[in-house]
């Protein structure tokens, strides 16, 4: 990531409190101009009103937030160069979609000509021009996802926030989309801030995620990062499929630490800075990373059962019981099937992990 | 995902919250010196000495509120009796308006009901179809009740015409006149309430009940009954309140006999013979009377709401 | 109901009391405007068709109260309805999009109070205020009275609606840089437009349909339509007060109507 870029969003130390109830605790993060960035979190994690505070529908209790480096917090939305689309798109019912794509531009002080041809090129540019003279309603769910965003791009805010736009999308669609924002916001520079509950559509678009939960920031980083090295329990059941087993640590040397499992299986994991030897804490592994053997391998390989192989589609997840100690789940690529054997429920075998697939996590 | 919104205080909802004692100063300055403070004027003039040609003497007396209630004699040093003249009136008015009341609860449930279960796309054309007579004029309603039930009207043509009678019903003048023209008066109000309750009634309670062995009039008043109370309850006071004040249905259907309080109140208003405190504690008693059916039922219909969640 | 299906939703008879009930409803509407054409002195007997008593109306002997009062009439109705309508529009705004406020239900309560209180009380109450104060009865009393008596009817179809119409359509406009009184005026009101059309029409016909509070506050020899009606059948059911109450019967008629389909277009879809 090139640190040179300037800072678009900067959140200082929000706080958001409704009476007694805090729905941000203590919220600081820099987003970098030009960049696709993502809140993902469940919903009531407040990554909603971490944006809404943004766009400035919602006051900041406490904290700071900056705009290119001028402080926004106390403007009303309609002083903020930011743009949202809304979860429901918000197309105002009563004007034409052209008129609904101007209306920025025309609040903005452009003459009602002007602002109408501004409107009809954004309109172009999201392949919409023969619908410019219908009404919202005639549109359909995609269509008007993409008015919308034609709206919030037309007056060419600084930053634009988007609000789980693509939740009432079917899933084709919603697939359709998560690309063409992708490009849209390469071709236009413009910061995204986008926000989602759904992790998998939160690693396909973005260049960093912030991932939320009880009003905190749990863990912040590229996709890749967040992916396979999750920081804590929350991120690591959150994001994907996992292994989260009980683990006791033995020793820690040179990033490596010694654990075993109950049934005294052992096993190395990544090591972080926070644990030492002695504590009982919780280890992830994906259960890709995961593989089955009949005999050990050279790498770490812990002896188990197999209970149960069920088929999803691409890939074959098997569920194998450890002697004495807890279950794994497995996941074997079903294009794999030719080379890789099925092991059928009953089967001994060995459950094999790379090194450094486990990684020990903080609570 | 409306956590802001939910838990309220957000600055969403209340977007046009800074104006709001403007734009609601000119309701509460029109509806409070027009409505609110003629009520208290009223309450004080119940309490001041009559004069005779209408209008008050400001002195403080407690005679309207004791003509109302007791007899004191010719001279007025008879030992009190209750003066049951008045009393009678607000009798009859209760009795009245409870009439009617029931009357449009054994129509006005089962077309609510009826209409709540028509398919969605006529359901509102069904209920235009109800609440258009309560728009047009309730004088001219009553009119025109009045004018086919005449002796010689054409309710009474036809029956004759068709043998079923040898000499017209005498219906103007009577109670019953007058329970008919209350009933038309508010019959919207009792439809309305309930066939919102049918329509909010989730039926697979009903499909349980069924499967649970339960005959369809079971189910009804078991299931369905209990869970359109709150509407019941609510249409009966929208026709119970009104019909009891109600001037017009009594002055032209009922006659002399079958006078009630709005007709009473009137009288003190009009003409010379009036006396202004009396009918002034008139009004008092009867608005006493409505509030507290209104508060009961809306401590009933808060209790209700707190049950349901 | 299709033969054989056990239709949990229906009730026999049911059907048949609904028939029976519209049947009430609309049977003396039908009679009345039936007989205002009839061809005949008398009440009674039928004589055949005949516009005689809407011309008894506009030239015969009660010609000149009916007109005096007619136009009175309307001339309050109008008046009151846009009167109510404005502040209806007003108080809803601030009830539906003002916040939590601590005199938010009080003012629900002050705003709904003429429908609370028997007409007939309010009808005292205002004529005793008016008095007491010396306020000369007249045109003007029974217009303010109107006015405060139409606010409620306006202000419920007009509340129901904008609750209807959802917040972010005003967060989007400002989010696109409209200020709150170009939201207001740009998106709040022309999406409100269908319920204050509405509310206009019901404070309209409440208005012109009074009898009531108008006969308490009206001055002496100042006459509405019904007023002036209810004076004609005190003396007798006579032809020419058909013919005017089918009149004014279509008109509430019609505006209903209006406002059924208004309120039914829903320009938020």
């Amino acid at each position: 990531m090139s640190d040179e870029r300037e800072n678009a969003i900067d959140v200082r130390e929000a706080v958001k409190r409704y009476g007694d109830f805090t729905a941000l605790k203590t919220i600081s993060l820099t987003i970098k101009d030009n960049e696709f960035f993502t809140l993902l979190g469940p919903s009531g994690c407040g990554k909603t009103t971490l944006l809404r505070m943004i766009a400035g529908f919602e006051n900041v209790t406490e904290g700071e937030i900056l705009l290119y480096g001028q402080e926004i917090e106390n403007l009303p939305p309609y002083k903020r160069p930011v743009n949202t689309v809304f979860q429901n798109y918000a197309l105002f019912p009563h004007m034409t979609i052209l008129d609904n794509v101007a209306f920025g531009l025309e609040m903005r002080g452009n003459s009602k000509a002007d602002a109408r041809k501004r409107a009809g090129e954004v309109l172009e540019l999201v392949q919409l021009s023969q619908f410019a003279a219908r009404k919202p309603s005639q549109l359909s769910g995609g269509q008007q996802q993409r008015v919308a965003l034609a709206r919030a791009l037309a007056p060419q805010p600084k930053v634009l926030l988007l609000d789980e736009p693509l939740s009432a999308l079917d899933l084709k669609l919603r697939k359709a989309m998560q690309i063409e924002l992708k490009h849209l916001q390469r071709e236009t520079g413009i910061t995204f801030i986008f926000v989602t509950h759904d992790q998998e559509e939160a690693l396909t678009m973005s260049d960093r995620i912030a991932v939320m939960s009880a009003g905190e920031l749990q863990q912040l980083g590229e996709a890749r990062d967040i992916y396979e090295r999750p920081r804590n329990m929350f991120v690591a059941d959150f994001i994907g499929e996992t292994n989260l087993l009980e683990v006791s640590v033995d020793a820690v040397e040179g990033g490596r630490a010694k654990c075993h499992l109950g049934g005294g299986h052992e096993l190395t994991c990544n090591a972080v800075d926070e644990i030492g030897a002695g504590s009982t804490v919780h280890m992830s592994v994906r259960p890709e990373r995961l593989f089955m053997s009949d005999a050990p391998t050279e790498s770490e390989s812990l002896k188990g059962t197999v209970k149960e192989n069920i088929y999803i589609g691409t890939d074959l997840s098997t569920i194998i019981a450890l002697a004495d100690g807890p279950d794994f789940i497995v996941r074997t690529s079903n294009s794999d099937r030719g080379i890789k054997r099925i092991f059928e429920p009953g089967s001994d075998i060995y459950v094999n992990m790379e090194q450094g697939a486990a990684r020990l996590l903080i609570d | 995902m409306a956590a802001g919104a939910a838990s309220g205080g957000s600055a969403t909802t209340d977007t046009y919250a800074e104006a709001k004692t403007w734009l609601l100063m000119p309701a509460w300055v029109t509806i409070g010196i027009f409505v609110l403070a003629p009520v208290l004027m009223m309450l004080v003039y119940s309490f001041l000495t009559k004069e005779f040609r209408g209008g008050v003497i400001w002195e403080f007396s407690l005679s309207a509120y004791d003509q109302f209630f007791f007899d004191r004699g010719l001279f007025g040093d008879d030992p009190p009796k209750i003066e049951w003249t008045y009393i009678a009136i607000f009798w009859r008015s209760i009795w009245q308006a409870g009439a009617a009341t029931l009357l449009s609860l054994v129509i006005g449930f089962p077309t609510a009901y009826f209409i709540a279960t028509q398919p969605e796309k006529t359901r509102a054309m069904w209920v235009f179809l109800i609440t258009i007579p309560y728009w047009v004029n309730l004088l001219i309603r009553t009119v025109s009740m009045k004018f086919l039930l005449r002796d010689q009207g054409p309710l009474n043509d036809f029956l004759l015409s068709i043998g079923i009678i040898d000499s017209p019903l005498h219906i103007v003048n009577t109670n019953f006149a007058v329970q008919l023209g209350l009933f038309y008066s508010y019959l919207p109000f009792m439809v309305l309430p309930i066939y919102a309750a049918v329509e909010r009634y989730n039926f697979s309670l009903s499909e349980a009940a069924a499967d649970l062995y339960a005959t369809k009039w079971v189910t009804l008043r078991r299931i369905l009954l209990p869970a359109v109370k709150p509407g019941v309850i609510a249409g009966c006071i929208l026709v119970f309140v009104p019909s009891m004040g109600s001037f017009l249905a009594p002055d032209l259907l009922g006659g002399a006999k079958n006078f009630m309080i709005g007709s009473l109140i009137e009288e003190q208003f009009k003409g010379n013979a009036g006396n202004w405190p009396f009918g002034a504690a008139a009004s008092m008693i009867l608005l006493t009377m409505v509030l507290i059916i209104l508060m009961i039922f809306a401590r009933q219909q808060a209790k209700a709401e707190k049950g349901a969640s | 109901m299709s033969k054989g299906k056990y239709d949990i939703k229906s009730f026999p008879g049911f059907r048949a009391i609904t028939l029976l009930c519209l049947f009430i409803l609309y049977a003396p509407l039908l009679v009345v405007t039936v007989y205002s054409f009839n061809d005949s002195q008398s009440l009674t007997v039928w004589e055949g068709l005949s516009w005689r008593w809407y011309a008894d109306v506009f030239t015969g002997p009660e010609s000149g109260k009916f007109k005096e009062a007619a136009r009175n009439s309307f001339v309050i109705a109008i008046v009151a309805a846009t009167t109510a309508t404005i502040i209806a529009t007003l108080a809803a705004t601030a009830m539906v999009r003002g916040g939590k406020f601590k005199l938010r239900s009080i003012s629900f309560g002050l705003i709904s109070l003429p429908l609370m209180v028997p007409e007939i009380v309010t009808a005292v109450a205002v004529l005793i205020f008016f008095n007491s104060i010396g306020f000369e009865r007249g045109l003007m009393t029974i217009l303010i009275s109107h006015i405060a008596f139409c606010i409620p009817f306006a202000y419920l179809p007009i509340s129901a609606r904008m609750q209807g119409i959802e917040d972010t359509y005003e967060q989007a406009a400002m989010d696109l840089y409209a200020t709150k009184r170009q939201a207001f005026t740009k998106i709040l009101l022309p999406l409100m437009m269908p319920g204050i059309i509405s509310g206009f029409l019901l404070a309209f016909i409440v208005s012109l349909d009074d009898f009531i509070i108008t006969n308490f506050v009206k001055g002496a020899g100042v006459e509405t339509l019904p007023t002036a009606i209810f004076g004609s059948v005190k003396q007798g059911l006579k032809p020419n007060i058909m013919a005017i109450s089918t009149m004014l019967l279509s008109v509430s008629v019609v505006m209903v109507t209006i406002s059924y389909f208004v309120s039914k277009s829903d320009n938020t879809k």
